[in-house]
Parts: C-alpha cells; structure tokens; sequence
C-alpha cells in the first residue's frame, strides 16, 4: 500500500506493477497500449489509402461495431439475450432521420442537421425504448425473453410498414439523416477528403468514444454488477446489486449504443434505407457479431462486426459464381438465405471450437507466441 | 442493544413447515452457532434473513430496523453479508473482481462517471481496490487473485466466498457450512479466519454447520433446530447437558 502512489514502471520489468492505479488502468499493460495506439493509426492511415467503395465499407463495418458493443453489453455481459436490437437500430435510425430529414421533404422531417443534437438524441429516444422493455427482462429469463424480443422485431417491423409518413412505406423508404457538423457536410466532400473518407473518419472517432466508454464500463462496479446478475442473480441481489435496475440499466445502455449505431448506419452506407432493413436477419447479424467475436469483450464485439460486415460482399458475389444461388431476394435459394444459414454455421462452429471466438482466437495466438519455442 | 433479534418466525412452502416459530439474539461481536439435522432449517433461517424468502410469521430487526419485506439488495446495504452452502461466486470473473463486487453497495459513482472513468469513479475504485487488498492478505489469497474463480480448488473457492462478504464491511456475517467438505487443515484455517474476524473485526456472526467440534470450539453460544422448532439455546456446556438436544440431534449419532 505503501507503493499505491508512485508511477514508476521499473526498466526490464514490464509487468511489473506499482501501483494499483497502474494495475487498474484501460490499457493494463504497455503491448496493449502500443497495440491500441497502432490500430488507431493504422485505421486512420486506412483512409487515405484505401478507395471510397472500400471505406463506404469499413465505415459500415465500424458503426456495426458500435451496435455489436451495445448488444454486447445486454447479452454478453449482463446476460439477457436480446434477439431485439433491430428494432432498437430501428428507433434509432428513424429519430435522426426524422429529425434531421427535410420539413419540405415527402417524409417527416424537422430539419436539425447538426450531428451533435440528432446522435444523441437517437441514443436516448432507443435507450428510453429500451428502458420500457427492461421490465420484461426482470420477470422472463433466458429463452423466453429471447422470444419477447424477437416479438419487438416483429412489431416494429409492422409499425414501420405502416407508418408511411416515418418511414417512406415499403420498398421507397427514406433519406438517412444528414451529418451537418456547424455548417459542415460531412456526406459532401470536404476539408477532409471525399464523402467516404470524412464519415469513415467520423464513425472511426465515434466507435473510439463508445468502445472506450464501454471498456470503462465494463470495468466499474456497473460492469461488475451485470457479470454478478449474469452469473448469479440470488446472490447478485444478495451482494447488493439491485436485480430489475441493473437489467433495466443494461438494456438502457445497450439500446442508446443501438440507437447511435442506427442513426448512422444509413448515413455512412448508401444515405438512403427502407422500412424493410430492420428485420430479424439483422437482429441475427448482430448476434453473430457478438457470438463471433467474443462475448462480454469490447475488442471482439469489433472484431466480430468487422467480419460479419466484410463477409456480406463475399456472399454477394455468390450468384456470380454459383449460378443455381439467386440474387433476388424473392427467389429460393437467395443469397440471403445462404447468409443465414452461413450465419447460423459460423455460430455453431465457434460455439463448438472456440466459444470465446475471435478474441479467444486472439488469445490462443497471443499465448503461443509468448511461451514459444515451449508447448506450455 | 443486539444486532439482530428474531421474534417467533415462521416459514412454509406449501405444506413444508420449514421454520417453526424461532427466536433468537445476536449481540455485539457474538459468534451464534446454528445447528441440527439435515432440513431442519437452518439454512431457510439465512435466506430470511438476507431477502430471499419472506416468512408468513414473525419479525426481525437488524440493526434496530424491521427487515422482514425488504429487498436483498436493501438489506446487503444495510450491512448484512452471508455465504452459501453451495459456494455462489460469479465463476467467470477473478477473484479480485467478486471481492470488488462485495464492495458493490460503497460505491456511490453513477452512470455516466462509470463511462468517463473520471475523478470520482476513479477515486472510488482505487479506494476500494485498497480495501479488497487487505482482505486478500488478511485470507491469504494473493496467490489467486487473478484467476477466474471457477478455476479455484473448493476449499479456496469457500474462502473466497468469504472474502466476498467481508468485502462488504458488514455490520452481521453469516456462515452456512464454512467448512463443508473441505479437509483438516482447511478447516483448521478457516477456524481461525472465524475467529479473527470476531475478535480483531470485531464482527459479529451466525454460524451455521454440521461439524460439532468446530462448532463447540468456536460458538458463544449454540442455537439447536429440529424439524424447525426451536430445540435449545445457550452456551456450548448448557446446550451439550441438555436431554432435549441429545435426544433430537446429538443422540442419533
Ligand atoms: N425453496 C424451497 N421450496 C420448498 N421447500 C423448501 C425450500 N427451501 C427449503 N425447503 C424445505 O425446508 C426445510 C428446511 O430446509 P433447509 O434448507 O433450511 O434445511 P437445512 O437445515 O439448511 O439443511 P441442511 O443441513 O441439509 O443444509 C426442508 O424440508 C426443505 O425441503
Ligand atoms: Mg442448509
């Protein structure tokens, strides 16, 4: 204790700890700082490489990080399986479309551009969703709230049909909502480059401000207290944690995560999207993410969002290659159905083999090369 | 003035009577042992007390407040602490991290500094890190502090669970079956873990166990449960002379 102030990291010894604030810093250990250092660098190099249909791409990968994040932290950490997020992307997709759309325009609009009002505010009108279905988590557990929130999907699926005023009506849909930062259009090219490079810049701040805050989550007595509600509920509540806030805080937090993720998903892929996007197949995607890359990790919810998004273009060109396999979604078999079922395989596997997934991939990699040339 | 007084509770699941109108004391830097045969009670005794059942009769003050009706998580923040009979660790998580959640009621950051991880949160969980630190000298656990607790060997994973609850500072422990299961010396160990946080803690505890030895040894005094009546009450040598106890419980082994 006598040490819990001092700074210093001795020379030669690494891992060495001091100090208990050293111990319980975000990045733990020097490799991991370098290594997160790096990938932010590397990441931001990548926009000045890379072409604009790539980092349309990547752009889309990063903001399906920030989703996987926040279904993460209800499923993977807290322990409530939500098969729901689409509708919380849905919620909000539409409030920053709405209120940044046009007033004169066809859809609902009201014209507050800036990103700064309409991110956050997607964030909290989701997580206010969120909050109102929280309740059911404290009264169903394991499958059957799986099934209560695959019902939300379902509903909003059919609320969004309707509502045409919202959301365009099926098969037109509407403008996503516009990035407008004091004046500046992200979505037009600027000071930083083309469309695609200032939004993959953009997501790219975005995701570090949510992974960051997650991490720091996770690590609070918030995070620990969903692990304790996940593991053990009786004694969670037992320790003090108080069971129906913690779940309804864990799916507040998730949805805000969903509703920023859904805000810009569209704005960054194409500006434009459909009532039909938010379906179960997206719920599902996420799930995948989550499952793929590692639950109840930060790295890995990215890790898996990445993979996921980056294997859709791969299926795409399935029909090119695999003639009987059909482009077109009314058709059987599409490549939408071979994505699921792809989906559903990937899960199985990783379940079976690597039920850390990509993180735990990470890991094994990590240990190999640390105790190399030794097998253990 | 005691710490926690029960008046005539009475607990039953549907048929099952599992407590019968018992009533019991615990004051300062006392050491109550609970005892009886399998299904007497002793442990539906706990799960009154801590929030986890409501019995239909009685009531019981802790800390001179009513707590009968009250959420667990009130009454852990209140300052009652208990383990389990069949260890309850949050498995995935190390050690060090389900002695931090035993901390969970002492933090008073919110939402959004958790996200920050600024100036109060910060502070707190350095303080609290102290704190766990000196319980994972004082149960010798430095060795395990990160592994995952459902690596653990048993007898640890008991001591840890012990760990948990005094990582909440509590006003009560409760112990069901500290020594259940595990070996000579880590009884002996676990004795002793039981004995200094009475004495040097200066916490009071209810003790439940089948270990008669242990229990006599250590007990101020001895509560003896049968089918969920109150058989006797009162110090070890009073409790050991009384036909009624040998007749219900020491006489049948
Ligand atoms: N949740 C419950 N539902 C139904 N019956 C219960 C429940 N909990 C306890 N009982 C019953 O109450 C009685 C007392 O059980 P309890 O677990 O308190 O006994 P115990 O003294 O702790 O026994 P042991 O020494 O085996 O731990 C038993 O008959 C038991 O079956
Ligand atoms: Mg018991």
């Amino acid at each position: 204790m006598t040490h819990t102030d001092r700074k210093v990291r001795i020379w030669g010894r690494p891992l060495l700890y001091t100090s208990y604030a050293q111990d319980m810093a975000l990045f733990d250990t020097r490799a991991k700082k370098l290594w997160c250092g790096g990938l932010v660098l590397f990441a931001l190099a990548l926009s000045q490489v890379l072409v604009d249909h790539t980092l349309e791409l990547l752009a889309t990968a990063l903001v399906a990080a920030i989703g996987a994040i926040g279904l993460n932290l209800v499923t993977g950490y807290a322990g409530q399986v939500s098969l729901g997020h689409a509708f919380f992307l849905a919620i909000g997709a539409y409030t920053a479309a709405a209120l940044s759309g046009d007033p004169a325009g066809r859809t609902l609009g009201f014209g507050v551009t800036n990103l700064l009002i309409w991110l956050p505010a997607a964030g909290l009108v989701a997580a206010l969703a969120g909050v109102l279905v929280a309740p059911l988590a404290t009264r169903l557990r394991g499958l059957y709230l799986a099934i209560v929130t695959l019902g939300l999907v379902f509903l909003g699926e059919h609320v969004f049909k309707e509502w045409d005023d919202l959301t365009g009506g099926p098969g037109v849909g509407r403008p996503a909502a516009a990035p407008e930062l004091f004046g500046w259009r992200l979505d037009r090219p600027g000071p930083l480059g083309s469309r695609e490079q200032q939004l993959y810049l953009l997501v790219l701040v975005v995701l570090v401000v949510f992974a960051v805050g997650a991490r720091n989550l996770a690590r609070s007595r918030i995070g620990r207290g969903f692990a304790a509600i996940r593991d053990r509920d009786i004694a969670a509540e037992v320790m003090g944690v108080p069971l129906t806030r913690y779940k309804v805080l864990a799916f507040g937090v998730s949805s805000f995560y969903a509703g920023c993720a859904g805000a810009l998903l569209y704005t960054v892929s194409g500006g434009y999207f459909e009532a039909g996007s938010f379906s179960l197949l997206l719920s599902v995607q996420y799930i995948a993410m989550v499952l793929i890359g590692g639950v109840a990790t930060v790295s890995g919810s990215i890790a898996g969002a990445l993979f996921i998004t980056l294997l859709s273009p791969v299926t795409r060109e399935l029909p090119a290659l695999l003639p009987f396999i059909s482009g077109d979604s009314t058709q059987t078999p599409n490549v939408f159905q071979v994505e699921t079922v792809l989906y559903g395989l990937l899960i199985i596997v990783f379940l079976v083999f690597e039920p850390r997934g990509l993180f735990g991939l990470w890991l094994r990699v990590r240990t190999y090369w640390k105790s190399w040339p030794f097998s253990y | 003035m005691s710490v926690l007084s029960v008046r005539d509770v009475g607990l039953s699941f549907a048929g099952v009577t599992a407590i019968d109108g018992v009533s019991f004391d615990v004051g300062p830097a006392e050491l109550l042992a609970v005892i009886g045969p399998n299904g007497a009670g002793k442990t539906s005794i706990f799960n009154v007390l801590s929030g986890v059942y409501r019995p239909q009769r009685g009531s019981v003050r802790f800390l001179g407040q009513p707590i009968l009706g009250l959420r667990p998580h009130r009454i852990a923040a209140m300052g009652l602490a208990r383990t389990f009979q069949n260890v309850e660790l949050f498995h995935n998580l190390t050690v060090l991290d389900n002695l931090m959640l035993g901390r969970h009621c002492h933090f008073r950051y919110g939402t959004p500094a958790a996200l920050l991880w600024l100036g109060r949160a910060r502070r707190e969980e350095l303080a609290a890190r102290a704190k766990v630190e000196d319980i994972i000298d004082f149960l010798e656990l430095a060795a395990w502090r990160r592994h995952p607790v459902r690596l653990l060997p048993y007898g640890i994973q008991k001591r840890v669970e012990l760990g948990r609850a005094l990582a909440m500072e509590p006003r009560l422990l409760l112990l069901d079956e500290p020594v259940a299961g595990m070996n000579l010396e880590e009884t002996e160990d676990m004795a002793r873990f039981v004995l200094d946080i009475r004495d040097e803690l200066g916490i009071p505890l209810v003790l439940v166990d089948h270990d008669m030895g242990l229990v006599m040894d250590l007990a101020d005094r001895v509560l003896v449960l049968d089918f969920g009546r109150q058989v006797a009450l009162g110090t070890p040598a009073q409790v050991q002379r009384d036909p009624k106890v040998i007749e219900a419980y020491l006489g049948e082994t």
